[in-house]
């Protein structure tokens, strides 16, 4: 996208506002939806992945050290992954207290 | 001049979806739709017509297959009635607002409750701000000319609006009128294929139907709504070009003996035909009367409408729907054309004709009587179901 959605005057939308760049539903930050976020303990993570797999909005990655680890531009903070953890690695912490 | 034919008005409608050489129809059964689609589906059974015909399982998905088709790029055409364009509604303002061009032949019926088969305009007041261009006809031979002008309307890539042309059921659906047919080459001169700006295509792939946030939305809507009002100047135009093909001009609003007239009756649909009969005798009587019939419904004719009525003291708004409550959905826009204007005219308004109810031109005269009474006595605003027993 040239420059933010907020910035478009209807003159310049395509008509019937067809979206023309595909997969760029890609740059929206969902993660401005959460109030909680998942906070990961490492000496209880097992890799088993279950986070990854129930996470609805795909937010989980691997990192280099085999950790799944919740990118914060897409999380919405639904803590289904604190509620799979077998382990208890996960817990969810309002955002602002985290600091 | 083309050839004159004596047929019913749902297969002259039928035929002229054929000669509009459709790609797509996709219809579910309702009276008194039937019978255009089902000729339509006997054109395509006998490979009169090379279109996809889907037999689907409501009128949601009907007009669900018809918004694919169209993001496709296909011509598409649909047709109901009644109860099935309430189940249509959800789909007619996405329709529009992905502005993708199709027609919808709306054969009007009375929406229940009490259940009704007869005719009205109560569906297509249920949908009335929904967003495509609305025509309302009179008779056979203007339904078979809509067909054409709303495609050719609908298409313009500086358009690209559905259409719904509003033919009043029974009383034009069910009649056999003689209608003058339009040779093929003049049809796929005036109507070229579809060219759409965007369309569904893997190769080039496009989002339709996205979400929209609070921050483009009212944008996405103010853009649509330009649109639709700027296609006046598009209809005229095509009406132009149709009027120059066959010698049958039309206009978002009619006039029949206004001149000087004092009061105006004002219809819409196939009941002008029965009001300018009883303009007739009432000027023969030496009153001052006329008649101006819209037939443009959406995008709404304002200036034409003040000036069809610049000159009258009074109209007589003929609503065949009521939106219970408040007072006619004709006469409402009526009167907000004219607010403003220093020396409107009172606007006296009848609800007639509910339901298939018979109004004649004996009716009109006595309506004309009866407002010129009530205006006369001070009830300038008026607003009264006609004909109630009571």
């Amino acid at each position: 996208m040239t420059k933010p959605e907020s910035e478009w005057t209807w003159k310049e939308l395509p008509v019937g506002n067809v979206v023309l760049e595909p997969g760029n539903a890609s740059q929206y930050r969902t993660g401005d939806w959460k109030s909680l976020k998942p906070v990961l303990h490492q000496e209880l993570c097992i890799h088993c992945g279950l986070c990854y797999i129930f996470c609805p909005d795909m937010a989980y990655n691997v990192n280099e050290e085999s950790y799944f680890i919740a990118d914060l531009f897409y999380c919405k903070g639904c803590g289904i992954c604190a509620k799979e953890c077998p382990t208890g690695a996960i817990t969810m912490v309002l955002e602002e207290e985290e600091k | 001049m083309g050839k004159r034919v004596g047929m019913e008005v749902s297969i002259a409608a039928a035929e002229a979806v054929k000669q509009a050489n459709v790609d797509v129809i996709s219809a579910y059964p309702i009276t008194p739709q039937t019978h255009i689609v089902e000729h339509l589906s006997e054109l395509v059974a006998n490979g009169e017509l090379d279109a996809e015909f889907f037999c689907v399982e409501s009128e949601h998905s009907a007009l669900s297959v018809c918004v694919g088709a169209a993001a496709t790029g296909a011509r598409a055409f649909t047709c109901t009635s009644s109860q099935g364009l309430v189940l249509m509604s959800e789909i007619t303002y996405i329709a529009s607002g992905l502005r993708l061009p199709m027609l919808m032949i709306l054969s009007n019926r009375t929406i229940s409750a009490p259940l009704s088969i007869w005719n009205d305009h109560s569906d297509v007041m249920t949908i009335r701000d929904c967003g495509w261009i609305q025509f309302f006809v009179e008779n056979g031979q203007e339904v078979y000319d809509h067909v054409f002008v709303s495609y050719r309307l609908a298409e313009d890539q500086k358009v690209l609006f559905p259409v719904i042309v509003n033919m009043d059921g029974f009383i034009l659906s069910h009649v056999i009128e003689p209608i003058e047919l339009i040779a093929q080459e003049k049809i796929d001169q005036f109507l070229p294929p579809y060219q759409p700006i965007y369309r569904l295509d893997p190769d080039h792939p496009v989002t339709m139907g996205a979400f929209a946030l609070p921050s483009i939305f009212a944008e996405t809507k103010k853009a649509q709504e330009e649109a639709l009002r700027s296609s006046i100047p598009k209809i005229l135009d095509t009406w132009k070009a149709f009027g120059d093909m066959t010698g049958r001009y039309y206009h978002p609003v009619e006039t029949y003996k206004t001149e000087d007239a004092d009061t105006l009756l004002v219809t819409m649909g196939s009941c002008g035909e029965t009001a300018s009969v009883a303009v007739d005798k009432m000027r023969e009587e030496g009153r001052s009367v006329g008649l101006v019939k819209i037939r443009l419904w959406r995008p709404f004719p304002f200036d034409d409408l003040k000036k069809a009525t610049l000159h009258a003291k009074q109209l007589v708004v003929i609503d065949r729907a009521m939106s219970v409550g408040a007072c006619g959905p004709v006469a409402s826009e009526v009167k907000a054309a004219l607010y403003g204007k220093d020396d409107r005219p009172s606007v006296y308004n009848f609800v007639a004709g509910i339901s298939g109810r018979d109004v004649t031109p004996s009716d009109f005269v006595k309506m004309v009587g009866k407002a010129e009474i009530e205006i006369e006595q001070g009830n300038k605003e008026g607003y009264e179901m006609y004909g109630v027993r009571g």
